[in-house]
């Protein structure tokens, strides 16, 4: 199973004739994905490495049922091409595209729930996500993922690769790994994916990676004390951080008291979640909780 | 992007928000003409990217043009956290009867606009959020529905404004959800929003971020940002074009991926060293990136040791491995680096590097706990390997 995408995804690469979206369709195609149909506005009828090429997200649904979709288009776009897979009923719409103005995804998610549009958007600024041996959607590199019972849920794409390289390295599988994204804004939170893991048969333990900035940390904390069933395993990067600076990622920014490690880790804690101080210890906890 | 009092308050007149005459200095004497030409008591106030100011004696009252100069000459020079303060605002100084707060900010649990309001002013918001939260007045808006005068008007007297300031606070509450969308705000403050003595409302202090993603579409806070950048290294980085963070330790860190690198900093601190510099490739970095990072790197005198962990998802390890040989030509490495590769092309990379004078580390814990000993001059030599 796993959760989101899987093997009944059909994916749709929207900015599929631009560098990235061309590099990541040949990849994913190659990871397994069912990568059934482009988007480029104005290339309707092209090819891409054999993949046909559409005007409009409508379109490509019509013509091969997409219902997933990896958007690669600039940042001054993206928010629009987002907001059109939603309106064609995509089910999943991953936005890797990263430098999104935040009140261009605040209007998106807005106008999403104004419009009773029931897809659900992962990102912006994410590396996607893996369902292992199944679909690839985004921009991970496929080879270091082996299919098993962790999920894992993460706010940093190559943090990510380095817990799940651990994982493989030590024979723990995956089940579904995704990527939240960096910025203060995103469409799919902490709490959302632990809830679809919660209720995921393959999923026995769930591996969270946090950083400073904001309360999604908090808020998956409260969330596992009254909903989870499932270990939980969490990290939280940034502890050294200055207060006021952006780290890299635009949500990445301890602002006055808001958004600090030390809350993050103390409301796991709280929450009888343990919290590994090092990337090295998370396969040692993982592995006690599987037993 | 954070922008100075005075340039904040530039534009919320642009939106009808009444503020204190004034204009900004960076001397003594252009102080003193401002005094003289604004004929009446005048604060000083540093323009620095810190809070606390106050209580670091960057601001001060002057009754005369030659009082002005003096405070001037003693708050331009000043350190203040850090930060040498190059300009002050001298504008007039507004007695109030009544001091208020009106704050407009992101709610990201919400993934809304917050705004808020309260009859506490003058005093750091988060200490009445913590002490008090019922002393705050919150509304959250979508920038879609928008922010009208009698919106705010409500909220004013929700939080407890007095009556006679609820007509002109909603409206200048109202034109700062404007300015705030329209400018692409991360945080829109009027702190104080003063009721003077007279019987006007005014904003006395003025805060504003602007989204650093949103800049492409305001290429005048762009320019801003590159004349104000408070660091020469921060601003040279800028200009090379990379995310790079200073902090105040010896350990040069590269890394790619944000949340990889704060990791490296984390784990630098956990074998009890100190990172000079939070710098991300990003994914998929070339060659010439890495040479351009590793250049800006060496010119920090108080680095003491490198640390570069990339794990090569779509970074190409030999890539890395190349960059850094190029930067080895072109500039000279003085002093020791240690190396941790690992993911895509892994063994290209370090077979790239065997024949360089670098320390080639296992894992990111093993990369942290031989920089810190080669900064802290534990190491004499170092091994290629």
């Amino acid at each position: 199973m796993g959760i989101f995408v899987g093997d009944d995804t059909r994916l749709v690469v929207q900015g599929i004739t631009g560098r990235e979206g061309r590099f990541h369709a040949g990849r994913m195609k190659e990871y397994g994905t069912n990568v059934v149909a482009g988007v480029t506005p104005g290339r309707g009828g092209a090819h891409v490495d054999g993949i046909p090429v559409f005007d409009t997200v409508a379109e490509a649904v019509r013509e091969t049922g997409a219902n997933a979709s990896c958007v690669f288009v600039p940042a001054s776009a993206a928010a629009d091409a987002a907001a059109e897979a939603l309106a064609a009923g995509i089910g999943i719409v991953v936005c890797i595209t990263e430098g999104i103005p935040t009140l261009d995804v605040m209007n998106l998610l807005d106008a999403a729930k104004a419009r009773g549009w029931k897809g659900r958007v992962i990102g912006p600024n994410c590396p996607g996500l893996v369902t292992c041996g199944k679909a690839l959607v985004g921009i991970m590199p496929g080879r270091i993922f082996t299919p098993g019972p962790v999920g894992l849920v993460s706010r940093s794409g190559t943090l990510t690769y380095e817990v799940v390289s651990l994982l493989s390295a030590r024979g723990i599988g995956q089940s579904t790994c995704v990527g939240v994204g960096g910025d203060p804004i995103i469409g799919t939170n902490f709490v959302d994916c632990l809830a679809e893991f919660e209720s995921d048969p393959d999923t026995r333990a769930v591996v969270l990676i946090g950083e400073i900035g904001g309360r999604d940390e908090e808020d998956a904390a409260a969330f596992i004390r009254e909903n989870m069933t499932k270990p939980v395993i969490a990290f939280v990067s940034g502890r050294t951080a200055p207060p006021g600076k952006r780290m890299g990622h635009a949500g990445a920014i301890v602002s006055g008291n808001m958004g600090t490690a030390e809350s993050k880790v103390k409301a796991f804690h709280e929450a009888g979640v343990p919290v590994a101080d090092s990337i090295g210890e998370i396969p040692r906890l993982v592995m006690s909780a599987l037993k | 992007m954070k922008l100075h009092e005075y340039q904040a308050k530039e534009i919320m007149r642009r939106y009808g928000i009444r503020t204190p005459r004034g204009e900004v200095a960076r001397t003594a004497d252009e102080a003193g003409e401002i005094a003289a030409r604004l004929g009446c008591a005048v604060a000083v106030k540093a323009q620095v990217h810190v809070g606390g100011r106050g209580k670091a004696g960057g601001i001060a009252v002057a009754a005369t043009p030659d009082e002005a100069r003096c405070q001037a000459s003693r708050i331009l020079g000043m350190n203040i956290k850090g930060l040498a303060v190059t300009k002050v605002l001298v504008e007039e100084a507004v007695k109030a009867a009544r001091e208020y707060y009106a704050g407009i900010t992101i709610d990201r649990a919400r993934r809304s606009i917050v705004v808020m309001a309260a009859s506490e002013g003058g005093v750091d918001i988060e200490e009445v959020a913590a002490r008090s939260p019922e002393k705050i007045a919150r509304l959250w808006v979508s920038p879609r529905e928008g922010f009208e005068p009698w919106q705010a008007r409500s909220l004013a007297l929700a939080a407890g404004f007095d009556r006679k300031a609820v007509g002109a606070a909603g409206t200048y509450i109202a034109s700062l959800f404007r300015l705030f969308v329209r400018e692409d705000a991360s945080l829109a403050e009027i702190n104080p929003l003063m009721l003077s003595e007279d019987g006007h409302v005014i904003a006395a202090d003025a805060k504003i971020t602007i989204d650093d993603n949103a800049l492409v579409r305001h290429p005048e806070y762009q320019a801003l940002a590159e004349e104000d950048s408070d660091d020469p290294l921060e601003r040279e980085a800028h200009r090379r074009g990379l995310t790079y963070v200073k902090l105040d330790g010896s350990i040069g860190v590269i890394g790619n991926g944000a949340g990889l690198v704060m990791a490296t900093l984390d784990a630098i601190s956990a074998e009890g060293g100190r990172a000079a510099n939070f710098l991300d490739i990003g994914g998929g970095a070339r060659a010439d990136v890495v040479r351009n990072a590793l250049e800006l790197i060496l010119m920090d005198g108080r680095v003491k040791a490198i640390l570069i962990n990339v794990f090569g998802g779509i970074t190409r390890c030999d890539e890395v491995a190349s960059g850094l040989l190029a930067a080895a030509e072109s500039v000279s490495v003085r002093v020791p680096m240690v190396v941790r590769l690992a993911g895509t092309r892994e063994e290209e990379g370090r077979a790239l590097l065997r024949e360089a004078s670098v320390v080639a580390a296992e894992g990111m814990a093993d990369a942290a706990r031989q920089a810190v000993a080669l900064a802290s001059g534990g190491v004499k030599r170092w091994v290629s390997s």
